[in-house]
């Protein structure tokens, strides 16, 4: 089976998720993230890579942040962005998916970010691209459903990487509703890929998928016991809807059992870190003394981001 | 076209219904199957067919085809040697008055192709609130009941329905899903769907629904068919059940028997089925099942058009053409699983017709001379192009088959699916 992302050389010509990707395409990536680092330090933040290139950000779900960082990083790297909210445009009037693509390459677009709340859905816009014979427009996956946010995934990696330099002998904690979560996903998948020595799922029965063993993990359902030792901790967030109902009793017990706070850290190695997708609830899945403490990575993972997202877009648009 | 004395010669005459596997020469006079081997006294042929190197059996039996286009669907099934067919309620509108169903037997009965046996509906809109008029909808053709893929989702009304459909002995015919455990589901709950991020339909949706409804059959003693089982859990509620004397049939559509959820690939929304693709050791079961002869095999053809399918995986409507690849897939499970031909083809003629109750699969003297030849080692790709059918989305798309249906005869009438 053709892999979509990869073109016939094996370069990457499509973000779509981690899953598949090889090993040497990440390392690649996070080492052009830390050249794009010092550009957001510069009085001119601006490198002239993408210059006269058109990276649109197709979002068919609202995020406010993820797609601001998406602008920033093309903005910075020269581009031209067009961000359109189709969450409340063309198919709220009926428009499909495709034609919607359709008509935004015919204005030459070189580039989609896209969101959907539907797993799959930028490999249905890729695998279109290509039978359209567009596979010069890239596309790379902001988000699509439960599966993949790939970028968030190459982001926690380069965190990591940068508070721990190796990956070869680090236990990671992966906490809360990792059903419902594309994070989660793209960060096992990133680890596994990049040799984690164990990585846990951690949670209840009802937040974690079928067979999650099968992606290469060790499942924890006592948080004390899934966060002993641990060098890197990363927490998720639980949507409001799923705090109270069928999954789970309530927010308060959720906390009670599955809550980061500075006693159950202290059984985390000394010098772990604590990280987190954002937004937080804090007193959900996180104590307010953990999310602000020395130990949380938070606010850097943000910034890493951007570069992250630089190094995406410029090594797509160089292939 | 008048029925003709037609003699078929030289071909390989498979009956399963009586057990025949051999070359004999087949003898048909007034639609009906006149002598199987020699010919009878006086029998002079007005046609002779030669199906040297070929096969001669029943017209298969599908016992679930939707039929979008219609006549189009039932030119398809005729060139992939289907002569009968059961079609499920859930069209628009639904089968659930009996004008729909006599416009739809009259309908067929001018086309003059397949024959056409519609499936009534067991609950008013398929809504599973209030029965249909079982009695009306038979008098006016239907051969059973059924929801679609409509569950009854109040088991007080399914339960009702049962003890009415028992009433008259009608047989009632149920896809077992609980929709609540099967809800916004769009795959197989297993590590495909976990790592795509779908939401997955568990077993559970399917052994919950099938001791729900063999309970009821029970309490009930109603006639139960159970259609298109996915998973080795459910197959095996329905052995122990028929082991233990309970009158339960079940079918298993034929991609089921090929495709787990590995096809799925990378979010292939030719994969999307209802009930959805399982696990390689769910496909595995299910093989040895239908080669028991726990189930009988059906298409459960459903043309979708590319709209339908150019949509994200669990946005995308669910199932495929199919109608045209029975006979083929039927043929490669055979191939792949050593199960004699005179029992892979017993899967879709005898057992289907007995399941249905209707006049079919069978060569025996006296039988309605639907026949169906075709050449085992035809091989052909599976391309838009191939199929006759409106729908062109089947995962199968590109496979390599092999045997073709080159001709089938309907009460004795040799039917071409292009005139």
């Amino acid at each position: 089976m053709r892999n979509p992302q990869l073109n016939a050389h094996g370069e990457l010509n499509h973000l779509l998720s981690i899953d598949g990707l090889p090993r040497d395409v990440i390392t690649h990536i996070l080492d052009t993230a830390s050249s794009f680092l010092e550009v957001s330090d510069r009085d001119v933040k601006k490198v002239p890579l993408l210059r006269g290139k058109s990276v649109f950000n197709v979002f068919f779900e609202n995020s406010t942040r993820t797609r601001t960082t998406f602008e920033i990083a093309a903005k910075r790297l020269s581009a031209d962005v067009i961000n359109l909210d189709v969450a409340r445009s063309s198919t709220a009037k009926g428009e499909t998916l495709l034609d919607t693509v359709d008509n935004l390459v015919a204005m030459h677009a070189d580039m989609f970010v896209v969101r959907h709340a539907a797993s799959g859905a930028p490999y249905l816009i890729a695998e279109h691209l290509h039978r359209t014979g567009r596979d010069d427009v890239h596309v790379v996956n902001a988000g699509d459903g439960r599966h993949a946010h790939p970028t968030q995934g190459l982001l926690d990696m380069y965190t990591i990487r940068h508070y721990k330099q190796d990956f070869a002998n680090l236990t990671v904690a992966i906490v809360g509703d990792i059903l419902h979560s594309r994070v989660a996903r793209s960060d096992i998948h990133a680890l596994t890929t990049l040799g984690a020595a164990e990585v846990r799922a951690v949670g209840p029965q009802t937040l974690l998928p079928t067979d999650v063993e099968r992606m290469g993990v060790r499942v924890c359902h006592d948080l004390r016991e899934g966060v002993r030792d641990c060098d890197v901790i990363i927490m998720l967030r639980l949507q409001n809807e799923r705090m109270n109902g069928a999954l789970l009793p309530s927010a308060r017990e959720y906390f009670n059992c599955y809550g980061l706070t500075p006693e159950v850290l202290a059984l985390a190695r000394p010098d772990a870190i604590v990280m987190h997708p954002g937004p937080m609830n804090r007193g959900v899945e996180i104590d307010s003394d953990v999310a602000d403490g020395p130990q949380a990575v938070i606010l850097s993972q943000v910034s890493f981001g951007i570069a992250v997202r630089m190094a995406v877009m410029s090594i797509l648009a160089g292939n | 076209m008048r029925a003709q004395r037609i003699h078929i010669r030289n071909g390989r005459l498979i009956d399963p219904q009586q057990g025949i596997d051999g070359a004999h020469d087949l003898y048909i006079a007034e639609g009906r199957i006149a002598a199987v081997g020699t010919a009878p006294d006086g029998f002079a042929a007005e046609r002779t067919i030669d199906a040297g190197g070929h096969i001669v059996c029943p017209g298969l039996v599908d016992l679930s085809a939707r039929l979008g286009g219609f006549e189009s669907e039932l030119r398809a099934a005729l060139a992939g040697g289907v002569t009968a067919l059961a079609c499920p309620p859930d069209m628009r509108p639904p089968l659930d008055e009996p004008g729909l169903v006599e416009r739809l037997v009259r309908r067929s009965e001018t086309l003059g192709l397949a024959r056409v046996y519609p499936i009534g509906a067991l609950t008013l809109q398929l809504s599973g609130e209030k029965l249909a008029e079982m009695n009306s909808l038979t008098r006016a053709g239907c051969i059973a009941f059924s929801q679609g893929k409509h569950p009854v989702t109040d088991t007080q009304v399914l339960l009702r329905a049962m003890q009415y459909a028992a009433t008259f002995g009608y047989t009632v015919r149920l896809q077992p899903q609980d929709p609540h455990l099967a809800r916004d589901g769009v795959a197989h709950d297993g590590e495909v769907a976990s790592r795509l991020g779908l939401t997955g339909i568990p077993v559970c949706a399917e052994t919950v629904a099938i001791a729900t409804a063999l309970a009821l059959a029970r309490a009930t003693g109603a006639r139960l068919h159970l259609a298109r089982l996915s998973s080795a859990a459910g197959i095996a509620l329905v052995r122990e059940a028929q082991r233990g004397g309970l009158a339960v049939t079940c079918d298993v559509a034929i991609h089921h028997l090929h495709l787990s959820d590995m096809d799925i690939g990378f979010f292939d929304s030719h994969a999307r089925f209802d009930p959805p693709l399982r696990a390689a050791s769910d496909r595995s079961a299910l093989r040895a099942a239908v080669a028991e002869g726990v189930a009988a095999l059906c298409s459960d053809h459903t043309p979708v058009d590319e709209d339908g399918k150019q949509l994200p995986f669990g946005e995308a409507q669910p199932g495929a053409t199919g109608v045209e690849l029975l006979l083929p897939l039927v043929l490669k499970w055979a191939a792949e699983d050593r199960v004699p031909l005179v029992e892979a083809l017993a899967r879709v003629t005898c057992d289907p017709a007995r399941m249905l109750g209707i006049p079919a699969g069978s060569l025996a003297v006296g039988a309605v001379a639907d026949v169906c030849i075709f050449d085992p080692l035809a091989t052909w790709r599976v391309t838009g192009d191939a199929l006759r059918s409106q729908g062109k989305n089947t995962p199968f798309l590109g496979w390599e088959l092999s045997g073709r249906a080159c001709l089938a005869l309907v009460g004795g009438r040799i039917l071409d699916p292009d005139d």
